[in-house]
């Protein structure tokens, strides 16, 4: 086992962190307080090759490994909650099940603008009906007479990206299947929607209590017309899809998690060694030194578990549980040590003048989306075989 | 075409300045940096390469450890680069840095039409001598300060920043210029180029690899061929706080000329 990074991935994070600090965190009050997409730090990233780092050149990417990836998110989130997500919902969510799942012809015509940043991507599971229940779809795919088109009803909510994403992985019914007991089952299927698709359309934006800037919208298919190679993967192997996809796009998360404990930590040294009260620096107490003691050490736990996870799913180990794991640590770490950080910070913490409380709200999504809390949970007992 | 760019990695003084007892520099102790000016003369290199496909060469004379900035500059977009590191080389001023650099600029090759570009100066040593002193020893013609480069065919136009203007000149490759860093905003390493880092050209130039250019002997270069001898490095005394004069300006300056009066300056 090595702990130790790479030449190129300790490059990269130093990378991360001078685009991060100059680029990212000026901005980042402003994204949360006028909820703004951050467009121009899209791009920017984009250029530096930030929107496909783990998939390979000849598609676009840059070529790095999945922890690259992770660090990347990591470094995003310490100093901004929505920006990390932008990158983590685009790659694991879009990119990555159209590399893993899609034809030659669907991965030439998509990766090379998604890895470069040219388009922006997004996944569409979740319905108003079906949350934690994924099996509940209501959205309908079905052939047209002459076999050449799929036509897709229905309507997806609290998708990440949407407002802006020009490609989205979106999972319908196909049919319904009868096993042999006679029991029903939905068949489900992924295709692959682009914006500009007849019948597709983005509706209301949601309002949220953290990751403000990031675009989450409702999407609306209405006889929405896809051509019919636009099927991603095996007709009726839809779930299957959007589970692992879901493995993957947990790293991402945890690593989204791990950046906003790991940020409200700096945040709080900092500010507990300038802060005087009873003539002594705060930092000087041991109430502070043992909390930020206390939070280091979860939020480096959380790194361990979320970086294992990565270097799993690069080196194509079953990676789920340790998806599942990292996710679940890293968010309940990330909402703990940001909440107690507010509280080193006393009233300013509370106000908008700091950015822990910004943090706090941040990382509460953590442990509901891509998977709840609970969900993790189930995921880590099934692999345990406990039922 | 082909741009040579000299760098240095020097100690970061943002951070904490270390010194030794003995009045020197801690180097080992402070972390470190690309000089600013350098980097600045690298992403100009850079933006001509953006628009002429030409290519980028690197070099810094320091020991080993150089290499992770050297990388680095290759992660930027930089095409090949060159450690000149060696023990005879130590604890040279700038007279010797300059012979060194020239005889590896030589042993890289400079031809009709090539740049070689250097930071105006170093944040350790502030000399700005080692740019100008490597044109000489080169015998090509040098533009120092350079706010503004425009490349046509062999003609290179310079606008130099001075102190209370602008000059621009128009000089013949191939030639030197030191660069200012407020002539761009380097751009960021990519993440394609830090995957390509390791595998660019990367070359190490030794004593023995140089020791044949005229310009290196024993008693031109290091310590012994420096007649530079720093005699002494402090941290200047810290100054007290200031005092701050509220109101509007006149009664402001009638308040200082009381003061100035009161210590007898005026």
């Amino acid at each position: 086992m090595d702990f130790h990074l790479s030449k190129e991935q300790e490059m990269l994070r130093k990378m991360y962190r001078e685009f991060a600090q100059n680029e990212v965190k000026p901005l980042a009050e402003e994204v949360d307080e006028k909820e703004m997409f951050p467009e121009e730090t899209v791009k920017k990233m984009a250029k530096l090759g930030m929107m496909g780092i783990y998939f390979p050149k000849e598609y676009g990417g840059a070529g790095a490994d999945v922890l690259s990836y992770a660090m990347c998110v990591e470094e995003l989130a310490k100093v901004c909650g929505t920006t990390a997500v932008i990158v983590s919902s685009h790659t694991s969510l879009c990119c990555a099940p159209i590399f893993e799942n899609g034809t030659d012809e669907q991965k030439a015509k998509y990766l090379p603008k998604l890895c470069s940043g040219q388009w922006l991507g997004a996944f569409g599971l979740t319905e108003p009906g079906a949350g934690t229940d994924a099996q509940g779809q209501q959205t309908t795919a079905v052939l047209d007479a002459k076999g050449e088109n799929w036509i897709l009803n229905g309507s997806k909510i609290f998708i990440t990206n949407a407002g802006y994403a020009n490609v989205f992985i979106i999972i319908a019914i196909t049919g319904v299947t009868t096993d042999k007991r006679g029991r029903t089952k939905k068949e489900i299927s992924a295709f692959i929607v682009e914006r500009t698709d007849p019948g597709f359309s983005v509706g209301k934006h949601e309002k949220k209590m953290g990751i403000r800037g990031s675009s989450t919208c409702e999407l609306i298919m209405e006889d929405c017309v896809i051509p019919k190679d636009r099927l991603l993967g095996k007709q009726g192997k839809g779930f299957n899809l959007a589970m692992a996809t879901l493995d993957g796009g947990r790293i991402g998360i945890a690593s989204q998690a791990l950046g906003l404990g790991e940020g409200a930590i700096e945040e709080a040294i900092a500010y507990t060694k300038e802060r005087v009260q009873f003539g002594r620096r705060i930092s000087q107490f041991q109430n502070t030194q043992f909390q930020l003691a206390d939070m280091h050490t979860r939020m480096q736990a959380a790194q361990f578990l979320v970086y294992s996870a990565a270097m799993k799913k690069q080196n194509h180990e079953p990676y789920s549980m340790d998806a599942a794991m990292a996710k679940l640590f890293a968010a309940e770490a990330a909402s703990d040590v940001t909440r107690r950080a507010v509280q080193l910070f006393g009233g300013y913490g509370y106000t908008r003048e700091y950015p822990v409380e910004r943090m706090m709200r941040d990382a509460k999504i953590t442990e509901i989306y891509e998977g709840t809390s609970e969900v993790q949970r189930m995921v880590i007992s099934s692999n345990l075989g406990v039922k | 075409m082909k741009l040579i760019v000299c760098v240095k990695q020097v100690p970061d003084t943002s951070g904490v300045v270390a010194v030794k007892e003995d009045g020197t520099m801690d180097r080992a102790a402070m972390d470190t940096i690309t000089n600013h000016d350098d980097l600045a003369a690298v992403e100009a290199a850079l933006q001509i390469k953006d628009a002429t496909g030409c290519k980028v060469v690197v070099i810094s004379m320091g020991p080993p450890p150089a290499e992770g900035m050297l990388r680095e500059l290759l992660a930027r977009g930089c095409d090949e680069a060159v450690l000149v590191s060696a023990r005879e080389f130590g604890g040279s001023d700038t007279y010797a840095t300059s012979q060194i650099l020239a005889a590896a600029i030589k042993k890289v090759g400079v031809e009709e039409d090539d740049i070689i570009l250097c930071g105006r100066q170093a944040i350790d040593g502030d000399t700005a001598q080692v740019g100008p002193q490597i044109a000489e020893k080169l015998h090509v013609p040098q533009v120092s300060y350079a706010a503004d480069i425009q490349v046509e065919g062999k003609t290179v136009t310079v606008k130099r920043l001075l102190e209370d203007g602008y000059m621009t000149l128009k000089v013949q490759t191939p030639c030197l210029i030191t660069c200012v860093k407020e002539l761009n905003q380097p751009r960021y390493m990519s993440v394609g180029g830090i995957m390509e880092a390791y595998s660019k050209p990367y070359a190490v130039y030794n004593f023995e690899t140089l020791k044949d250019d005229p310009l290196i002997d024993l008693d031109t270069i290091g310590l012994k061929g420096s007649p530079t001898n720093v005699y002494k490095s402090f941290s200047p005394p810290v100054k007290g706080a200031g005092m701050m004069l509220e109101g509007a300006g006149k009664e402001a300056c009638e308040k200082l000329v009381a003061l100035l009066d009161a210590k007898h300056l005026i």
